[in-house]
């Protein structure tokens, strides 16, 4: 069957391809025929940066039970982080603004 | 008997001054030869697609497939135009539609054309195949377990809506292939369809197969059913004689 039932979100980080890392800004998730795995549907996820074309974008295609297992997995390893490791709800903003090389440093201020 | 074909990518006109890529497959025995356009799935104009042409070429056609993601993703690869298409929500029917018409224009242009011109497409496909059959002026139709013909649009993929209130519209001799164990279509949704086309007084027949699901003509997925492919490729092969012929 062709599903054509396809979630695109917005999601912010980073994946690497053929050509190495590379900034990610768009996922889509879908559940369709794949082009490689050896089902005839499977749950597809393409992690993609669309402002550098059409071929930056990691794929993976996974069997429903595979993605079950790994959707769990991945909300387990989430919700165990301990609290030093905070997982902000509002991600970065990509790229940081790096401080300016020509701003001198601020003075150490010690105190007695 | 001289049996060579030619098998190439290719760039033909379509509108608003675009060029189309596609994939062209010929017999270079200089008869006069029916043609058709064979229409990708969503999944792209991949190498799968690419051996329906080669195999109507084998057959006796001049068969062309025209890349639908030509001007969204030139050059890209199959699976990531696919990726990129399937992402802003698919193609236009009445895009899909225009380019099926243009690739139509050049098959009727080749030197050995006879003027009979068929068209066929797998899944998403088969639909375009169905809405080119309500569309676009064409002598034959094959749909091979096209979905969302009936049905209900998907919230994702706005395009696709149902095409079955057009069955009036038909211009042609549908030829209409489907598993039964199929869940898009249904087989009550080819029921509807059948019973549409039947309403609408048009031209067609439709078989349909025990034992076999959506996709049972790749050789290469383990939906692929032996002998409802076997019998499918004749009944295309008959139907494709019978109106595409000299």
């Amino acid at each position: 069957m062709c599903t054509y039932l396809t979630d695109t979100l917005a999601v912010s980080g980073s994946a690497k391809g053929p050509d190495g890392w590379f900034r990610i800004t768009d996922a889509s998730v879908y559940f369709d025929h794949p082009v490689h795995a050896l089902a005839d549907h499977t749950l597809n996820i393409d992690l993609r940066r669309p402002a550098d074309g059409v071929g930056a974008r990691v794929a993976v295609e996974l069997t429903a039970e595979s993605a079950r297992a790994l959707a769990a997995s991945i909300l387990h390893v989430l919700d165990s982080a301990p609290a030093a490791c905070p997982t902000p709800a509002a991600p970065p903003t990509f790229p940081l603004t790096p401080p300016s090389p020509l701003t001198p440093p601020s003075p150490l201020t010690v105190t007695k | 008997m001289y049996d060579a074909t030619l098998a190439e990518t290719v760039q033909f006109p379509a509108g608003g001054g675009d060029l189309l890529e596609g994939y062209l497959a010929r017999p270079l025995d200089g008869q006069p030869r029916g043609g058709v356009v064979v229409i990708h799935h969503l999944p792209g104009y991949d190498r799968e697609t690419k051996e329906f042409v080669r195999r109507f070429a084998v057959m006796g056609y001049n068969a062309l497939c025209p890349n639908l993601y030509t001007r969204v993703a030139p050059g890209a690869s199959p699976d990531d135009a696919a990726a990129a298409v399937r992402a802003q929500g698919g193609v236009a029917d009445e895009q899909v539609a225009a380019d099926v018409d243009a690739a139509a224009r050049h098959l009727r242009a080749l030197t050995n054309a006879n003027g009979k011109i068929g068209v066929i497409g797998h899944c998403s496909g088969g639909r375009h195949a169905f809405l080119a059959a309500t569309a676009v002026d064409v002598d034959a139709a094959v749909v091979c377990y096209g979905g969302l013909i009936v049905g209900e649009t998907p919230p994702q993929l706005p395009s696709m809506v149902p095409l079955v209130d057009r069955s009036p519209q038909v211009r042609c001799p549908v030829l209409g292939l489907f598993g039964n164990d199929d869940q898009f279509p249904t087989p009550a949704q080819v029921d509807v369809l059948d019973s549409a086309l039947t309403e609408a007084g048009k031209a067609h027949e439709f078989h349909r197969y025990d034992g076999a699901g959506h996709a049972f003509f790749s050789v290469d997925r383990p939906a692929y059913r032996v002998e409802a492919a076997l019998d499918g490729w004749q009944r295309i092969a008959d139907f494709f004689a019978t109106h595409l012929g000299s």
